[in-house]
């Protein structure tokens, strides 16, 4: 199975170095519908860690409980070793749907958790013109969402999670309603920006690929009741260029590992 | 190469300067398009009015010879003077109680049980049958006047208030709440903003309902301002002035609707600006 680490079962693992987030024995049910049982889960510092599984596996509902915008029924999250169940300034949250408003300037947007924080406004304005041209969005600050296409959107809405200067960051599907080319290039992006910023990111999405070229580190969850299935590091070096990853060996066999594993879910 | 060509390769992709000067250009267009629908209006009325239709239905120009007498002699002034009074103070009292109350009512569930279901009534009922029972209590007086535009002003502005705010954007809301938004700041940055809109289509159709209101109370309570210029010359058979006294307040109204949107895009919504 090469680099992959299989670790299954209800005690958590010995925490690796330095976790920044700790989920333990986290549960949660809608209705009759089991969405995750028994999560434990720790996220290194500093790591990009992607949730991925099949629809239905919870990871969704895993990543809201993290930030806070969901209770859970039974089990505790940690953040520097913290107990927290509400949002904190510690983590910062990159929405699927983007969530700007419509009425707001690309600045105002980038600006707004700054701005609920009550951050002056000559401040809050000049942190948020540096994570704007961060994203690479500089000359686009008086420009209202409607005007922007789906990937600068997102772009907006990840300068936003960016400006509060959280420890964590918690993307939701970000590329999922974005086109494909502006998808990949975020991506490419993304890569870049992490080690540039010094952050934990921790990751939802449903694409194989997309995981397996951005992550350090791959949970898998499987569905019905959700549960951590597997915990792949994909040994990719990501310092060149990114091009170069969508045609590196190990990226390619790490894809193809995590399809074989996860097929017996897909009917 | 891919990483740093990231802004102009975005840059590239925006359609922003286009948009801007298409909506330059589009702008003289519907002007030009009322102008020429108001001059047709025109016409057919003058022509109507030729034929004759009716022998107290004037023509258009001796109408506007009727409004320019009646500016001179100073009528429409004073009707005016004593009509918008009671207007403005009815239509600014249900403007800020029917926004605040739709608001309390769309936040909290208890006021929404206590009070939608009297708005739901009000809206139904042909509220102008009440206006007989306020004079009733409150004579004929200002205050009967300003309550007769508040019962036709407050249900609409109300109701729309309370179904902007009820489904105002949830994904704005948890935004607002992950970025540890409190709930004063959500209602005042995120609930209202987005739920403007809908409430200022309520104002205007409440400001509408304030100036049927007031000509309805002037018509039907008190003799005064611009109801009674419209009954004494009707009993007069002066038909242009009584056609000019109605075109007038028709015109009034249909300006102070076209101001109240001109201010919604200014201040509340600024992104719709010739979109």
């Amino acid at each position: 199975m090469g680099a992959t680490a299989l670790r299954n079962g209800p005690s958590p693992v010995p925490a690796p170095i330095d976790s920044i987030v700790e989920v333990r024995g986290i549960s949660k049910t809608y209705g009759n519908v089991e969405a995750l049982r028994g999560i434990d889960l720790d996220f290194p510092r500093g790591k990009l860690t992607s949730l991925l599984g099949p629809s239905g596996c919870g990871k969704t509902t895993l990543l809201k409980i993290i930030a806070g915008l969901i209770r859970a029924d039974a089990g505790t999250v940690a953040i520097n070793g913290k107990r927290v169940s509400a949002p904190g300034p510690e983590r910062a949250f990159v929405f699927q749907d983007f969530a700007l408003m419509p009425w707001a300037t690309v600045t105002r947007n980038v600006a707004f958790g700054l701005e609920l924080r009550g951050t002056n406004k000559a401040e809050r304005e000049e942190i948020a013109r540096r994570y704007i041209a961060e994203v690479g969005l500089a000359g686009f600050e008086d420009k209202y969402p409607h005007e922007l296409s789906g990937g600068m959107r997102q772009r907006v809405g990840l300068a936003r999670a960016l400006s509060v200067d959280a420890d964590v960051l918690l993307l939701d599907e970000p590329f999922s309603a974005v086109d494909e080319q502006n998808r990949r290039k975020f991506q490419e992006d993304l890569i870049r920006l992490r080690t540039n910023q010094n952050k934990t990111f921790i990751f939802v999405t449903h694409s194989i690929e997309e995981a397996v070229y951005i992550s350090d580190r791959i949970v898998l969850l499987s569905p019905r009741p959700g549960r951590v299935s597997q915990i792949i590091e994909p040994e990719i070096d990501r310092s060149g260029d990114p091009e170069r990853i969508h045609r590196d060996r190990h990226y390619l066999d790490t894809v193809e590992e995590i399809w074989l594993g996860l097929k017996q879910y897909v009917e | 190469m891919a990483v740093s060509i990231r802004t102009d390769g975005e840059a590239a992709g925006l359609a922003s300067p286009s948009t801007r000067s298409a909506t330059g250009a589009s702008w003289d267009q519907p002007i030009l398009l009322r102008l020429v629908s108001i001059a047709l209006f025109a016409g057919i009325w003058e022509v109507a009015g030729r034929i004759p239709v009716s022998f107290a239905f004037p023509t258009f120009s001796d109408t506007i010879v009727a409004f320019f007498g009646l500016l001179a002699d100073g009528s429409l002034a004073t009707a005016y003077l004593s009509t918008l009074q009671p207007l403005l103070l009815g239509v600014v009292l249900s403007a800020f109680l029917g926004v605040g109350l739709g608001t309390i009512c769309g936040l909290w569930r208890t006021g929404e049980w206590l009070v939608i279901p009297v708005f739901i009534v009000l809206q139904a009922a042909p509220v102008a049958a009440f206006i007989p029972m306020v004079t009733f209590v409150y004579g004929i007086g200002m205050t009967a006047k300003t309550l007769a535009v508040m019962i036709l002003a407050l249900p609409v502005i109300v109701l729309n208030t309370y179904k902007a705010v009820r489904n105002v954007n949830e994904s704005l809301l948890v935004m607002c709440r992950s970025f540890l938004g409190t709930r004063w700041q959500t209602v005042a940055k995120i609930i209202l903003p987005d739920a403007s809109p809908v409430i200022f289509a309520g104002l205007r159709l409440g400001v509408a309902a304030g100036f049927v209101g007031v000509v309805l109370a002037e018509l039907l309570i008190t003799p005064t301002g611009i109801g009674d210029l419209i009954t004494f010359h009707r009993s007069r058979a002066d038909y242009a002035e009584m056609y000019a006294t109605i075109a007038s307040i028709i015109a009034l109204s249909t300006l102070t609707l076209v101001f109240l949107q001109w201010v919604e895009v200014r201040v509340f919504r600024p992104e719709s600006r010739g979109a």
